[in-house]
């Protein structure tokens, strides 16, 4: 994890270093906003969802990558992310994200649960921007392995991992199918996602449970309107399953967002986010707050 | 149920067809007419002629030329009645190893000028979408 964000952090350097032009590998030639921002587990997307598109500025010639910071802070909860993803000729996204969990009120407060995501994503075909005459959206699998590294705070109660909270495992891999569409001259762009999971709240409180290990295949929407080159806003739905019964009934996400992305540079991502209830039998509320992602790259 | 619903559709689809196509006025009225129209043509070819990341694909266009023969084709992708002669996309790029980003730069630079000239973005992204498929024939590299 580290020597890949110091390669990164190197290759950023170098690519923000000089200006981009064709020719380049850095060659930062897709148009803005076209790579997507940063999803809550670090792939190119929405806020909570991925997309088909590759993350990052190259084209098909080229190579792009970011880092991104995204806090979400709902009152009782706030979850920090960071990680890099680097997107590949417009073909391959590869990307590393850290997720923590903390409780910041009520029952649960001082808690503190991490997570590591390693996601990959290959586009498979169409292209969401060029396909304006074809009814075929830009379509890309992906998966995202996830590692729960554990529970802090609940010592007391014997809880030092999901496992301990009825979880099956501490560990779990996501695997999706993304399709986006951008509708130009609606100037709408419409991403639809099936997600097959286990995971509980993300994988935070691990993943599956002893009643209920399948997985489960999770719609996901998101909807934007582009309000100029360097603005949109938007929402989205993720649905999500529900495997450790009375303790965490889980409910779908939602979040309404504006992204503004004033160069290829950096972006900003202001949304409103209604998670549903995390771990109902302690806090029966549900968890909405506010959400700032800040992405740099080329 | 499902048969009448293809019927309609289908006959729908041909009333479509039949419709004769008449000049759009109100997205040609959205660029300034045509005069307008060929002033955002006039300058986004100033603007690409001039930008260093595609400046150099101009360096033997014969401008005045080119900017007649964009403003025509623009003003009948806009339905503003008119026709273009000139040669299709893919001869006349044939052979200039245009990439991906050269493509999306010179969008990028129209898309800045008519955003100068006014232009309610999404009436550019009516003329940018009619404009984004040619990339299959513009792009060769």
């Amino acid at each position: 994890m580290k020597q890949t964000s110091r390669l990164l952090s190197g290759m950023m350097v170098a690519a923000l270093a000089g200006p981009a032009y064709a020719g380049s590998l850095f060659d930062g030639g897709k148009l803005l906003a076209t790579g997507g921002v940063s999803q809550v587990e670090g792939a190119g997307g929405g806020g909570l969802t991925p997309w088909a598109l590759i993350t990052g500025y190259g084209t098909r010639d080229g190579i792009g990558a970011n880092v991104h910071y995204t806090y979400l802070n709902t009152g009782d909860y706030s979850l920090d992310t960071y990680g890099v993803a680097v997107g590949l000729f417009d073909r391959l996204e590869l990307s590393i994200a850290q997720q923590k969990l903390k409780g910041i009120d009520a029952a649960l407060d001082g808690v503190e649960i991490r997570q590591d995501v390693f996601g990959a994503k290959v586009k498979l075909f169409g292209n969401a921007v060029y396909d304006q005459d074809r009814w075929m959206p830009q379509v890309a699998v992906g998966l995202q392995h996830k590692r729960n590294k554990g529970i802090d705070g609940l010592q007391g109660l014997g809880v030092n991992e999901a496992t301990d909270l009825g979880a099956k495992r501490n560990k779990g891999t996501d695997y999706y199918v993304s399709a986006t569409k951008l509708f130009l001259a609606q100037s709408l762009l419409v991403n639809g996602t099936l997600r097959l999971t286990k995971a509980n709240q993300f994988g935070l409180l691990g993943f599956g449970s002893a009643a209920d290990d399948d997985y489960e295949l999770m719609p996901e929407v998101s909807v934007a309107y582009l309000l100029n080159r360097k603005f949109a806003v938007g929402t989205e739905y993720r649905a999500k399953p529900r495997n450790l019964g009375g303790l965490d009934q889980e409910e779908a996400a939602y979040d309404v967002f504006a992204a503004w992305f004033p160069t290829r540079n950096v972006s900003f991502t202001l949304a409103y986010v209604d998670l549903g209830t995390i771990v109902k039998a302690f806090n029966p509320d549900d968890q909405r707050g506010a959400y700032l992602s800040v992405q740099l790259g080329f | 149920m499902r048969k009448s619903m293809l019927i309609i559709c289908a006959a729908m689809l041909l009333g479509g067809a039949s419709i004769p196509v008449s000049a759009n006025s109100d997205l040609m009225a959205q660029f300034g007419g045509r005069d307008g129209l060929q002033k955002i043509v006039d300058e986004a070819v100033d603007r690409w002629v001039n930008d260093p990341r595609i400046g150099h694909h101009f360096a033997n266009a014969r401008l005045p030329y080119l900017k007649a023969q964009l403003g025509e084709q623009f003003c009948e992708l806009l339905g503003g009645g008119c026709k273009y002669a000139g040669a299709d996309m893919k001869s006349s790029h044939a052979g200039r190893n245009l990439t991906n980003a050269d493509f999306n730069f010179l969008a990028e630079d129209l898309q800045i000028v008519m955003a100068q000239h006014g232009v309610p973005f999404s009436a550019q992204n009516k003329l940018v979408a009619k404009l984004a498929p040619m990339q299959r024939d513009i792009v060769t590299k």
